[in-house]
């Protein structure tokens, strides 16, 4: 219906995103007596989201003339937005803004460079750039969870982590349990993602390589590809994370900084 | 043992927690052993003062788990046999294996004495160990420890909201208010005699 109202396909997309936006809003307002503060966080996270993504892909259009390894740049940029937004929900951890840009760096960066070493993401843009910012975007979210759920883990235990510093332990020693507990949650998504492949969902990419002509079979291998790729940068990311949050919660005399 | 009483605010449990170093002190030192305790490392300190908090905050696992975990993080693995000797001395005969979940909060705290203990502390902090205990509990948990004090020869300093309680358990009192030290003695003259505290 929208084809023949809008032959124009910008303005239809306009109008598509209008209709998705509103949509969500009527949901949040639906359930607005369960979540009150997402009618405001919401809207405004939907005209952060689109702007930014139109702004993605106007950068696209001009580096896709451009010499291929501007796309560095480009993962690199995000990888800084994704730990500015990390940062907002770790409130509480001191420089939890460089701990989430080191963290995603390594684990979103080490494992792109693996994939692009070995020729399973081709460098070139038009694919680095939207298999890049998949991982680092899924390995954003992953470090969110991490970060709130260990924070949240951590100000449960005041107690339980304390005795166990006044019996002599390390902090490592004192947080490890709830350190497992905030790994293996976060991962949840990850891993139920892989687990659900096909048959709870089909992803946008495959669905986008089979509507540009790929070989269905092929674009399922690919998405398979990807979803590991994702799993690995937010476990490594998660790894990595674990070891510095440690270190930023307790002062140098194994005290803890953290708490309600 | 020395019963540290004061109201609340004073800074009776902060005073415990600078000792086991769990809080800096702003300005100050503490010493032990006559030596500044800066120069210790953290966990050699922990390791000879132990601290038992008001409440027990047992680990998940097994009580025989709890009991080991100090001395673990200090490199010595500890037997079942003197795991099962030390539950011996607190009354807990039998318990190795129970999950922490199914004890009462007197027993709780019991394997809380237990695992402080086990680390063979020279010296015992003990934050108002009683004060989240009923009567019979409160009474059961102040016998086990005046006894596990004498005959260990343990240091030990309670930190307690109850004069009585000061009176009953330390041979000095230590009396702090709003951070400082208003009077160090025994019982009575820090305390006054009976009927004085009994009317404050």
């Amino acid at each position: 219906m929208l084809e023949h109202l809008f032959p124009n396909q910008l303005a239809r997309g306009v109008v598509e995103c209008l209709i998705a936006a509103l949509t969500a809003i009527a949901v949040i307002v639906l359930a607005r007596r369960r979540a009150p503060d997402l009618l405001k966080e919401v809207p405004l996270a939907q005209l952060r989201g689109l702007l930014q993504i139109v702004a993605v892909g106007a950068i696209l259009a001009a580096l896709l003339h451009g010499p291929q390894w501007t796309s560095i740049f480009v993962l690199v940029g995000m990888v800084f937005a994704a730990a500015s937004i990390v940062r907002k929900r770790a409130k509480q951890i001191p420089g939890a803004f460089a701990l989430a840009l080191i963290a995603i760096g390594v684990g979103a960066g080490s494992i792109l460079a693996i994939m692009t070493a070995t020729g399973v993401i081709p460098l070139r843009i038009l694919v680095l750039v939207p298999v890049g910012s998949m991982v680092i975007a899924n390995t954003m979210n992953t470090q969110s969870l991490f970060l709130d759920r260990f924070r949240g883990e951590v100000l449960a235990h005041v107690g339980e982590i304390e005795s166990a510093l006044a019996l002599g332990a390390s902090p490592e020693a004192a947080v490890a349990r709830y350190l497992r507990a905030a790994f293996r949650s976060s991962l949840i998504p990850a891993v139920d993602n892989i687990r659900s492949l096909g048959i709870v969902w089909i992803p946008g990419i495959m669905a986008g390589m089979v509507l540009s002509g790929a070989s269905p079979l092929f674009a399922a291998l690919y998405q398979f590809v990807v979803l590991s790729t994702i799993f690995s940068a937010s476990a490594l990311a998660c790894f990595v994370a674990s070891y510095l949050v440690t270190k930023r919660i307790f002062s140098a005399h194994s005290q803890l900084l953290l708490r309600a | 043992m020395l019963a540290i009483v004061g109201p609340s605010g004073a800074g009776k449990s902060t005073l415990l927690r600078m000792i086991n170093r769990l809080d800096e002190p702003t300005h100050g030192a503490v010493y032990f052993h006559g030596e500044d305790y800066r120069g210790l490392s953290t966990s050699t300190l922990r390791r000879s003062i132990g601290m038992v908090m008001q409440r027990a905050y047992l680990f998940p696992g097994t009580i025989a788990e709890n009991i080991a975990f100090g001395p673990q993080q200090h490199g010595i693995n500890i037997t079942a046999e003197q795991i099962a000797d030390l539950l011996g001395q607190v009354g807990l005969e039998g318990y190795a294996q129970r999950d922490p979940l199914t004890l009462s909060g007197g027993e709780a705290q019991r394997v809380a004495i237990t695992r402080a203990l086990a680390n063979q502390p020279e010296v015992l902090l003990l934050d108002e160990p009683t004060s989240a205990l009923d009567g019979v509990a409160r009474s059961e948990v102040e016998r086990l420890l005046e006894s596990l004090i004498r005959e260990r020869h343990l240091t030990c300093l309670w930190v307690t909201h109850s004069p009585e309680q000061a009176r009953t358990m330390g041979d000095r009192v230590l009396r702090l208010d709003a951070g400082h030290m208003t009077a160090i003695g025994a019982p009575d003259k820090v305390l006054g005699q009976t009927s004085e505290a009994s009317r404050a």
